[in-house]
């Protein structure tokens, strides 16, 4: 009974998420719950991926401003899966955003953030329905998952030793 | 003649401009604003008074944003009346403007309790853009050391920090004897006025300001304050934040239906046809009280400017609605607050809490029937929006209400049916 209730709100819910679905189609990182090891290899390579040198000592011992990942991975024993920002159709976190650091890509369907815009308010770690907005505490603004630009994979998808992520065409 | 009038362009304004062009690509829309400046960020006229951002940073939407809409601004333009009859609004200089659908975006402007020596040089109040930058600039003329901010709530305690960072020696009056009242409970508002006080700002809780007093070598300039219970407070400034009040003036005494705000319906539209009216100057629908009321918040100005956008266009789109929700990162100590955070005693709600006092964290749930009304986080914000999610969507948490406040507390916590609707896995 009340699980019925509880999933069909969620529904109205993700409806009006999608006011203006424009059928566009993107790729997006979807975890497979089943394959994934809960290693965390994911976040050390997005880290990496996000630091400066792209070096991964260096980018976890000597770095300033520490990179950090973007992705996170949970674990509830023996479940476990990482997750990052899904790039909502109807995205809570721009339409909440105080700045207009956050916006969505007409084109790409990408939610990016500019960090130079970002006021740190965390309005967006407020509103984001996968806690998929990260705050990075010393550079006081927020960080989120840009898919890795101008690399063919997203670096979590290309090291996950066990492919339990995967890089795919969804619909919104 | 403007198909789409808008007056106000703020959050509200902005965001209905993007949903009309959603909807209507070509019906002419004006937007008219007092201010100088639009679609820049109300709440980041602290960080302009701290020199944390300029005019650039605040700025919200690309220079482009009025070419790409295809609409026209028209700033620095006040609208002095409306005529529902005859579909016009009327500008300060007598030029008349007519439309077809009006939406009403006019926002708040701050309450200022009558207080003997408020007409003193250095008395400021802190809404918009053109607040913050004579502050800034009376900070530098005077060199001023000490200030006075009326109000600890979010407006009062972003202008302290502000404040704060500019030298400057403050003093928050407030009349509630907890600061930040309305966001959160006795014990919340003690940790973070712990964190407040230790940034050096002192706090007078309990009372408020009965006279403002001037500087012994000139009267017309601020030099103290006199608390209601008598003590003195000396200072070179002195900042009204106690609150915003609709800016309702311009349906006075018209058919427009008036609470406190502007009574709209789901659909943004107020008692008068054609008519609109969204953001602080509307009261919209809550969804936690079930009831509309002011709620006045920049992304609920946002999701109301939208709605009533879609709805102008000719789009019928309904507000879900919004609740008292906000999040706070003045002084180190990042807070979370949504719904109720002080529940009246009921036997259908129960409260979970979960604290760490060393730390400055504290967590606190409120639940209704096993669903979310009420989340209160302070310094350990991580994720607040999937709590969010779960209690707009109002899903029943009793299997896994323990796991709520753990601190790694995530998706995996969750249920799988509810993974799976929203695709965290496949």
């Amino acid at each position: 009974m009340h699980k019925r209730r509880g999933t069909s709100r969620v529904d109205a819910h993700l409806r009006t998420l999608t006011w203006k679905n424009e059928g566009l189609k993107m790729k997006k990182i979807i975890a497979k719950q089943e394959a994934c090891m809960g290693c965390g290899l994911c976040e050390v390579y997005c880290t990496t991926q996000h630091s400066k040198s792209k070096d991964i000592i260096k980018a976890y011992n000597s770095e300033y401003p520490k990179p950090i990942a973007r992705i996170r991975r949970e674990v509830n024993k023996p479940v476990s899966f990482a997750i990052q920002c899904r790039h909502c159709e109807d995205a809570p976190c721009v339409t909440a955003c105080l700045s207009g650091a956050m916006t969505k890509d007409s084109k790409t369907g990408e939610v990016t953030h500019n960090k130079d815009k970002c006021m740190g308010c965390w309005t967006c770690v407020m509103v984001c329905p996968y806690g998929a907005l990260i705050m990075d505490k010393e550079g006081k603004v927020a960080a989120k998952c840009d898919l890795c630009q101008g690399l063919a994979e997203p670096a979590c998808v290309a090291n996950c030793p066990n492919q339990a992520l995967v890089f795919k065409e969804v619909k919104p | 003649m403007a198909k789409y009038l808008i007056v106000g362009a703020s959050a509200a304004g902005i965001a209905a401009v993007e949903a009309i062009r959603k909807v209507d690509p070509v019906g002419t829309i004006t937007v008219i604003t007092e201010e100088a400046c639009a679609h820049y960020s109300r709440p980041m006229i602290s960080d302009l008074v701290s020199g944390k951002a300029d005019l650039q940073k605040m700025k919200c939407k690309a220079e482009g944003f009025w070419k790409e809409n295809n609409a026209e601004a028209r700033l620095d333009k006040k609208v002095v009346s409306l005529n529902l009859s005859d579909k016009t609004v009327t500008l300060e200089d007598g030029e008349k403007v007519n439309y077809e659908k009006l939406l009403l975006a006019t926002g708040g402007k701050p309450f200022v309790p009558k207080m003997e020596g408020q007409e003193k040089e250095g008395v400021f109040t802190f809404t918009n853009i053109s607040d913050a930058q004579r502050l800034a600039a009376k900070i530098d003329a005077l060199n001023a050391k000490s200030a006075v901010v009326i109000g600890a709530g979010l407006i009062g305690i972003s202008v302290t920090e502000a404040l704060i960072k500019r030298g400057i020696k403050v003093t928050v009056v407030e009349l509630q004897e907890k600061i930040l009242s309305l966001l959160l409970d006795a014990k919340a508002s003690d940790i973070v006025e712990a964190v407040i006080r230790k940034a050096g700002v002192n706090f007078a809780t309990g009372q408020s300001v009965q006279k403002i007093i001037g500087k012994p070598e000139n009267d017309g300039a601020v030099g103290g304050v006199i608390l209601t219970k008598g003590n003195q407070v000396p200072c070179d400034l002195v900042i009204v934040a106690i609150g915003v009040i609709p800016r309702t003036e311009l349906v006075a005494g018209t058919a427009v239906k008036l609470n406190r705000g502007i009574i709209v319906d789901n659909f943004m539209q107020t008692s008068a046809p054609d008519v609109y009216a969204s953001g602080d100057v509307a009261e919209a629908y809550d969804f936690i009280l079930n009831q509309n009321r002011l709620l006045p918040l920049w992304p609920l100005a946002v999701l109301e400017g939208r709605i009533a956008g879609c709805n102008m266009a000719g789009a019928k789109t309904s507000y879900e609605g919004g609740t008292n929700m906000s999040s706070l990162k003045y002084f180190g100590i990042p807070i979370v607050s949504i719904g109720l955070a002080n529940p009246k005693d009921d036997p259908t709600i129960e409260v979970i809490v979960k604290q760490d006092i060393e730390n400055n964290v504290y967590k606190k749930l409120v639940l209704k029937n096993n669903m979310i009304v009420g989340i209160t986080l302070v310094n350990c914000i991580d994720r607040a929006g999937i709590l969010f999610n779960l209690m707009k969507s109002q899903v029943n948490v009793k299997r896994f209400k323990q796991n709520l406040l753990r601190d790694d507390f995530g998706w995996a916590f969750l249920p799988v049916t509810l993974q799976r609707k929203m695709s965290v896995v496949q």
